[in-house]
């Protein structure tokens, strides 16, 4: 199933929480929309779901209008948030319901609506729960039974409204390999919402990034890691170093002095940022790079050790983080050069 | 009014249900205290005014107002000790005492009312002995006075007591150990703050006093201007079938309870800015 | 149970309470209060109900009279509950699960008969459909009995106990939200299946909770009955009218007989009030965690 939105418009009295969205979702995607609380995401996924009506534009689905149907028509399964489980019935019962509710011309006889529900629960591996109530669920649990029940009606488009929001850290890394796995098997056109960028490149084949009711980037994973398309994209995915530079006359400066190797290529003239991964800043002897600066402080976990630099650019009051490899041991006083491997520069008001 | 207009909204039947709401409100509700209002404007204010300030009407709403605004402050006063007790303190039958509370509101009127007449009559378990000390209460004004604090009870105990319950205990033990002593910290920190509660619990008990039929007129006595209560005269003059002079009183009392209802509400509305809910 | 449980027993101090004879003369007194001004008018309606023995309320309670005001209490109660469980669910429905200008002013409408005398709330049927009221004329051409009547009765307690059902419904579905309803939307369930399949059972309790106080003011109501009923021995008289008619004939064992009855229900509808409240708090706790 194809998902096609035009031009999307949807206010809350004076605020505009989508400002004209166009989106092409393809069958069969894993699609995540990423991006700040209040960018107008959950709306977009409850539009498509018939949840929310917008005040203009178009929604289709393999170009058929789906404005003209109401949310139970349209056959989407849909994952509330906080799951949204029905709380007086037990989890045979919630997966049962949308077979319950069909037409009776439609209708599957007790024993189908039985052997689907079990289908389901050990789809979701989850079949000892049967009899439980919602409850008595951990909330991992909770959202693998919100997943069958909408997997129940056999939907035409999955949405998960941030589908690991409520979860711990440690559950939330399982299921978002289980979702994984679990769209590969049923292979439905998904569509999720997160803010959480890590999951968002983790577990989706393309991600939608949204900003203030827009769409500000759509690419896979990598092409919006690596080549984030505004200022904001870059500071939302991935920690950045942001300092604050000037550029004129193809040359950039920080505080006034010019910065050596680093091209203002295509960047505006003007008050600028320039943006640099943490591990993108190569660590050398003092003098040796565009950047100089004295190390303040440094700690050491993992495969990296991260150490604060106070810069001598400017006013040298400009401290920031970087990630270095641990082969070259920093210690806090030294005074070293560092040279980004990778920048971006965007104008400042962007 | 939904969603959007032209478009729908996700839950249905919001058009039917607010419909039949709204019709319904309409026949039961609004459209007869609608006629209650056309019917005060079929009088002229001169007429309105003669039967307002007739010495009978007066009297029977200042007897009402007096003596509704006086059981409400007992009820006021002695409904925080009620409250206190039942909160603070674990003693035998605390709650069943706390389900009593309750009866005032669930026992019927009428029956209140035969009840506290029967009781209070001179032959009665406290008229008996309260007559030997030479008190009369039933049929005088303090019959009235017993039955608006008998039904005045629930208001106070039930808006303070979620309050009180609530309070955070380390306010108290913030004043205590800045060496505030109890009688201090009880009148200068717990109070103050279950004023807008108190002041809420008096409000509803002297609006329900003021409207109150069954569980007085029995006690009452009805002495015209002596023990004489507004809604009694209200319901003499519709058997006398002077519909005027019962809407012109009813009118009274009507506004007189909204104001206080108004004022309840802005009271609620002042707490919840005073101490914000979590 | 012993003077013990009246005091803490841990020795050490405790900043949130009072010296122990304190204590004891706000709990004494908190106690007096409520045993002169509730404990006693109650155990006064039972003791004058038995007062000529078992027998004498017996025959209180099976005369026809009695009789008569106990089936007319019913009848009434039926039709008012009925109609405002129908009209509550809709209004809560309305108000609770849509987004729309003007709520607050709803709801204070739904409210304003809790803070109208009993007896205003009779008068103003008095003034519609009496001899001299808007509708009396054309009722009294096509011969049909409003007033001093059932449907008079009927509206009047319709009117009293209007928001009980309304009241307690509209902050607990406030509370649940709606996305049980959405999830259900979404799964295919029409509108009806959605509410008696998924809203209906979350609201059981709360929705009992209302008929419960609805039904006992209904069965209760005496100012606004008073004013419309006319007082008709037999015909449209409910039971608190004739505890106050036989009171006033000084048959005091029949009305307090009668007066018992009603007595048992406010205490009856008090324990299962106080059972529904546990239970919607339990609600409450299982929606939190």
């Amino acid at each position: 199933m194809t998902i096609e939105l035009k031009h999307i418009v949807k206010k809350f009295g004076a605020f505009t929480a989508l400002d004209g969205v166009d989106l092409k979702v393809a069958d069969g995607e894993l699609l995540a929309l990423l991006g700040p609380s209040g960018s107008g995401k959950t709306t977009l996924l409850r539009i498509i779901a018939g949840l929310d009506w917008p005040d203009a534009g178009e929604v289709s689905f393999n170009g058929e209008n789906a404005l003209a149907q109401g949310a139970g028509e349209r056959h989407v399964g849909f994952v509330f948030q906080h799951y949204a489980l029905f709380r007086h019935m037990t989890v045979f019962e919630n997966i049962a319901f949308g077979l319950r509710v069909q037409p009776r011309a439609i209708r599957k006889n007790e024993a189908g609506i039985r052997a689907r529900v079990k289908e389901l629960l050990d789809l979701v591996q989850l079949g000892w729960l049967s009899d439980r109530y919602p409850n008595q669920l951990s909330g991992g649990q909770r959202q693998r039974i919100a997943l069958a029940r909408a997997l129940a009606i056999e939907p035409r488009i999955l949405l998960l409204d941030e589908p690991f929001g409520a979860l711990d850290a440690k559950v939330r890394k399982e299921l978002r390999q289980w979702l994984r796995s679990l769209h590969s098997e049923i292979s439905v056109t998904s569509i999720f919402v997160t803010h959480d960028q890590e999951e968002a490149l983790e577990v989706a084949n393309r991600v939608v990034v949204m900003d203030r009711g827009r769409i500000v980037q759509i690419g896979t994973p990598s092409e919006v890691y690596d080549n984030p398309a505004t200022a904001f994209v870059h500071g939302f995915i991935g920690e950045s170093i942001v300092l604050p530079v000037e550029v004129s006359q193809g040359c950039v400066r920080l505080g006034g002095r010019p910065l050596l190797d680093i091209s203002a290529d295509g960047a505006a003239c003007g008050a600028s940022k320039l943006f640099i991964r943490r591990h993108d800043m190569q660590v050398g002897p003092a003098g040796s790079g565009s950047l100089e600066g004295t190390v303040a402080h440094v700690r050491s976990f993992g495969p990296v050790q991260r150490a604060e630099v106070a810069l001598c650019a400017g006013e040298g009051k400009t401290v920031i983080e970087i990630d270095a490899p641990r082969d070259r041991a920093l210690q806090a006083g030294d005074l070293i050069g560092l040279q980004p491997r990778r920048y971006r520069i965007f104008a400042a008001q962007d | 009014m939904s969603a959007t207009a032209g478009r729908r909204s996700t839950l249905p039947g919001f058009g039917l249900t607010m419909g039949l709401t709204l019709t319904w409100l309409s026949v039961i509700i609004l459209i007869p205290l609608a006629g209650l209002f056309l019917k005060t404007f079929e009088l002229s204010l001169d007429q309105f005014w003669g039967i307002v300030t007739s010495r009978r009407t007066l009297n029977a709403l200042k007897i009402s107002f007096g003596l509704s605004f006086a059981a409400a402050l007992v009820n006021l006063v002695m409904g925080t000790v009620i409250v206190w007790a039942l909160v603070r303190y674990r003693f035998p039958a605390r709650r069943l005492f706390d389900a009593i509370v309750d009866i005032p509101f669930a026992l019927p009127t009428a029956v209140a009312g035969v009840a506290l007449s029967s009781l209070f009559a001179q032959q009665g378990w406290l008229g008996a002995p309260l007559a030997a000390l030479g008190i009369k209460v039933a049929f005088t004004p303090i019959g009235i006075f017993i039955a608006m604090i008998f039904i005045g009870i629930p208001f106070v105990v039930r808006t303070v007591q979620p309050v009180l319950i609530d309070l955070d205990p380390e306010i108290e033990e913030a004043a205590a150990s800045l060496g505030a002593s109890r009688w201090h910290t009880v009148f200068r920190v717990i109070l103050p703050s279950l004023i807008p509660a108190l002041l809420t619990g008096f409000a509803l008990a002297f609006a329900r006093a003021i409207g109150e039929y069954g569980s007085v007129i029995f006690i009452a006595g009805n002495l015209p201007n002596v023990s004489e209560i507004a809604p009694l005269l209200i319901v003499i003059r519709l058997s006398e079938f002077r519909y005027a002079d019962a809407t012109a009183i009813a009118v009274v009392m009507l506004v007189a309870s909204f104001l206080i209802i108004f004022a309840v509400n802005r009271l609620q509305r002042w707490a919840q800015t005073r101490i914000p809910t979590h | 149970m012993s003077l013990q449980q009246l005091t803490v027993s841990a020795p050490r101090v405790d900043l949130r309470t009072e010296p122990r004879p304190m204590r004891i003369v706000i709990i004494a007194t908190a106690l007096i209060f409520l045993t002169v001004f509730v404990v006693l008018p109650l155990a006064v309606v039972f003791a004058q109900a038995f007062s000529r023995g078992v027998s004498a309320y017996v025959a209180a309670l099976s005369d026809p009279e009695a009789l008569s005001a106990i089936r007319l209490t019913l009848l009434v109660a039926t039709i008012s509950v009925g109609s405002n469980l129908v009209f509550g669910v809709m209004a809560a429905w309305a108000i609770a699960k849509f987004d729309f200008s003007g709520k607050t002013f709803l709801i204070t409408l739904v409210d304003l008969p809790f803070s109208v005398s009993p007896v205003i709330s009779g008068l103003v049927f008095v003034l519609l459909f009496g001899a001299q009221g808007y509708f009396g004329p054309w009722l009294q051409g096509h011969d049909i009995h409003v007033l001093f009547a059932v449907p008079g009765i009927t509206l009047a307690t319709i009117f009293v106990t209007f928001p009980f059902v309304a009241r307690a419904l509209i902050p607990l579905m406030q509370e649940q939200g709606t996305q049980e309803e959405e999830a259900a939307i979404s799964l295919g369930a029409s509108g009806l299946q959605t509410f008696f399949r998924v809203t209906l059972p979350n609201i059981k309790w709360g929705l009992l909770y209302g008929v419960l106080l609805c039904n006992a003011r209904a069965m209760g109501e005496f100012g606004a009955v008073s004013v419309v009923s006319g007082h008709i021995r037999g015909e449209t008289n409910t039971m608190p009218l004739l505890v106050e008619i036989l009171y006033n004939e000084y048959q005091f064992v029949s009305s307090f007989a009668i007066a018992s009855l009603l007595a048992m229900l406010a205490l009856v509808t008090l324990v299962a009030k106080t059972v529904l409240e546990r239970r919607l708090d339990e609600g409450q706790l299982l929606r939190d965690d």
